[in-house]
């Protein structure tokens, strides 16, 4: 927690720096870099898991809520639950094992490959060189995916009552899930997308930079990214969930 | 020759500049999970001298080179770049410092994520304030300087060992350094190549008039290029001399005193010697009773 701190710190203070001081320059084309990498070539994996997310969702309520006659409520539960909690929430632990793992991995071996060193040997700070463009674009790919997920997990909700179900599930249900949510139901989701984003992005760097020596270490530290970010993401949701609570959102 | 005591170094000989070291160190000392790497190491280095530090694997050379480049701290004696304590300096500071010395690491160490030249133009990019059409004439100056011009848009995964070498060095002197640090240059390159390292070395040192520090356990290297030599054994400075007083040393036959004569194994590669002996320290017998006896209490997996 201390070294991610720290971490967090030294990433902020160097966007501070990038506004502020003309000579930080921001480097533009390793943002985009990290950004196709972690971003668009997420959005496959993304898709595919969202969309099974809000099938299985509406697979799973329809039984009970037919018993009420209620499946037109389907619509509803799969906007608020998808959006608040199962969107960000999937889409962050997808990008944990597909962005983070690969980001652990590389900076692993550049550390092994004594990159990193020959780095700092020419007065270049890796924090500024290599972890900022990453947490960025994570978080940036978190806000962006989240966004997308939402969507996904409504289609595939629609999707199966559409050609499982019956036309009460599918019939008025953009309508329905449109009248459920709300604009904090969004927003809160969006919030989460981003913290998650961060502590993916910082979870990778810190344990890709913490390699000492030996292959050994990258693939530890791959495990080590995906384990604590699942982790940091659960955590996280759990305290943002109860500040949201808290604060009637 | 001039045999050393730890802490308390004359350094001699005809090559030395009269004005003041580039790089100072006094008993520098590091342990890593205690185990004593460096045990109070003392030398300088002299403007436009070749310095190589040699000995054997794990005597801690590489260690050394590292504390005076400041990638990690040592436990305590002194360092000195350009007649500054780096130890005291802040991070920044340190940086302004790190401009004036370039680093050939042993793999090269260039970044797999960019062409050969972008390599080259990272450091006029980040630390310049040059056009970038300068920039891109200075990096074909300089790859020039290594005979790599021809690389220039290959990425490093494209090219052998000996250009990955040649690469780094081209990107170590793109801010025309004042020492350059190399860290076993011809390590793991086949006998042409190491010597085209070494005559490459050699040029950018008279050409450049630059220091150069070479941490090596390549002889025929080491004795090509060197002015003055360090050799290092168990983390402290075994000999420090002239290229003649080492070579007088290879040269000649063994005279029963144990540090020439541990020099003199060293240069001369002999399988047999003060260095061999040394590592079957301990009774050999006993080590195998204890074996015996450990095996009647504790069960192993075998």
């Amino acid at each position: 927690m201390g070294a991610l701190s720290i971490l967090l710190g030294q990433v902020f203070l160097w966007c501070f720096k990038s506004v502020t001081e003309k000579k930080v320059r921001v480097d533009f084309p390793a943002l985009s870099a990290q950004l196709v990498r972690i971003g668009i070539k997420s959005i496959g994996i993304v898709a595919l898991v969202q969309l099974f997310i809000g099938a299985i969702l509406a697979l799973q309520l329809e039984p009970e809520l037919a018993r009420y006659g209620q499946e037109k409520q389907i619509a509803s539960i799969i906007g608020i639950a998808g959006f608040r909690m199962l969107g960000p929430i999937f889409t962050a632990v997808v990008l944990s094992g597909f962005a983070g793992a690969s980001i652990a991995a590389e900076l692993g071996t550049m550390v092994v490959s004594e990159e990193i060193e020959a780095m700092k040997a020419m007065a270049l700070n890796p924090v500024r060189y290599l972890v900022v463009p990453r947490v960025a674009m994570t978080t940036l790919a978190m806000l962006a995916l989240t966004t997308f997920a939402d969507l996904m997990i409504a289609i595939g909700g629609y999707a199966v009552g559409r050609f499982a179900l019956g036309h009460e599930v599918y019939t008025n249900y953009w309508a329905i899930m449109q009248t459920a949510l709300t604009h904090s139901d969004y927003y809160t989701g969006l919030t989460q997308g981003g913290i998650f984003g961060v502590l993916i992005g910082l979870i990778a760097c810190h344990e890709g930079l913490s390699v000492k020596n030996g292959a050994e270490q990258v693939g530890l530290a791959t495990t080590m990214t995906v384990v604590y970010s699942i982790v940091a993401i659960v955590l996280a949701a759990c305290v943002c969930t109860v500040s949201f609570y808290i604060v009637s959102l | 020759m001039n045999k050393k005591s730890n802490d308390n170094i004359q350094t001699h000989s005809h090559f030395r500049d009269p004005s003041a070291p580039v790089v100072r160190v006094r008993n520098l000392t590091k342990s890593f999970g205690g185990v004593t790497v460096l045990d109070g190491i003392s030398f300088d280095v002299y403007p436009g001298e070749m310095l190589v530090i040699m000995g054997g694997s794990g005597c801690g050379k590489s260690t050394c080179l590292r504390c005076i480049i400041g990638s990690i701290q040592p436990d305590s004696g002194l360092v000195e770049l350009f007649g500054q304590d780096i130890s005291k300096l802040e991070e920044n500071q340190l940086d302004e410092i790190r401009k004036r010395f370039g680093v050939l690491f042993q793999s090269g160490a260039l970044f797999n994520s960019m062409t050969v030249g972008d390599n080259v133009a990272l450091p006029m990019v980040e630390h310049t304030d040059l056009d970038p059409q300068t920039i891109e004439i200075m990096v074909k100056i300089k790859l020039e300087q290594v005979g790599l011009r021809s690389a220039q848009h290959r990425m490093p995964s494209e090219i052998s060992g000996g250009m990955k070498k040649r690469a780094g060095l081209a990107r170590s002197i793109s801010l025309d350094p004042e020492i350059l640090f190399y860290d076993e240059p011809s390590a793991g390159l086949d006998p042409v190549t190491s010597a085209e390292i070494d005559q490459l070395m050699l040029n950018l040192a008279k050409k450049m008039d630059v220091a150069s520090v070479v941490v090596t356990h390549e002889m025929d290297s080491a004795f090509r290029i060197a002015d003055r030599m360090i050799m290092l054994d168990q983390g402290k400075v075994l000999m420090e001399g002239s290229r003649d007083e080492f070579e007088k040393i290879r040269d000649s036959k063994p005279t029963g005193d144990e540090t020439e004569d541990h020099i003199r194994q060293f240069l001369q590669g002999d399988s047999d010697g003060p260095i061999t002996h040394r590592r079957r320290t301990g009774d050999f017998r006993e080590d195998l009773l204890s074996v015996a006896a450990e095996r009647k209490t504790k069960r192993h997996w075998y």
